[in-house]
């Protein structure tokens, strides 16, 4: 294998963790996920045309794979967010303990494909075009899940309500309507 | 009666727009999750499966 290859590869070794853990939703899963998607990619490396992107590629092979084999078992919600949270360094408390723990729920409770969308989109950083290669469809179908999946955060999180952002936004609505 | 609040939950097919706040919270809470992840690196059982499989190509002793 040549070294540049090599580099690629473990380069895109921790994103794809990350997108195997929020498609399966538990740690050690997803790392056998991980595990038999680099197998598999190593294995069928002379078909990566070099030049293109890495990451993309390894996201396809993860992805499809997860699809065939997974997806027959069940995703383990009841569980997935305490082994989640066992397996983030940074401390919640840090960060809003209670939203965070909201938003990883209701990020659980979303259709996988919308889920699967968003994570692509909004936090790999591909773009919609990339999401689509990766998903094999349309880019206006990532972009209508991408939408939907927000909507439905907002939803499950009670934030999508104009009076839900607190005193800030409800001051700001005061000053707005009595500020002539 | 004041319900001045509009609630536009569910409000059938269409998504509702959300606001940018709403947006950028979301997104926030996103990548805090999944860099939390990326953050971690690479965990040696890859580190070695990469190694091993490169290794068999050309042997390095130990």
């Amino acid at each position: 294998m040549d070294e540049s290859v090599r580099k690629a590869v473990l380069g895109a070794v921790p994103s794809l963790r990350a997108f195997a853990i929020s498609l399966c939703g538990n740690v050690d899963r997803a790392d056998d996920l991980v595990q038999e998607t680099l197998m598999r990619a190593l294995a069928n490396i002379d078909s990566f045309q070099p030049g293109t992107n890495m990451s993309a590629w390894l996201f396809t092979i993860l992805r499809n794979h997860f699809r065939s084999e997974y997806r027959k078992r069940r995703r383990e919600v009841e569980d997935s967010d305490g082994r989640y949270a066992e397996s983030l360094k940074t401390q919640p408390e840090q960060h809003g303990q209670v939203e965070f723990r909201e938003f990883r729920q209701a990020l659980a409770q979303l259709p996988a494909d919308q889920r699967e969308a968003l994570i692509l989109v909004g936090a790999s950083g591909f773009s919609y075009e990339e999401a689509a290669h990766i998903c094999g469809c349309a880019v206006g179908t990532i972009k209508s899940r991408v939408n939907r999946a927000r909507t439905r955060l907002a939803e499950l999180m009670s934030i999508g309500g104009v009076d839900d952002f607190g005193p800030d936004q409800q001051t700001r609505a005061v000053l707005a309507s009595g500020g002539e | 009666m004041e319900t001045a609040e509009p609630r536009n939950r569910r409000g059938g097919d269409k998504p509702v727009k959300l606001s940018r706040e709403v947006q950028a919270r979301l997104g926030q809470q996103l990548r805090l999750m999944y860099d939390d992840v990326v953050n971690q690196g690479v965990p040696e059982r890859f580190t070695e499966l990469i190694n091993r499989i490169n290794g068999d190509g050309n042997k390095d002793g130990r």
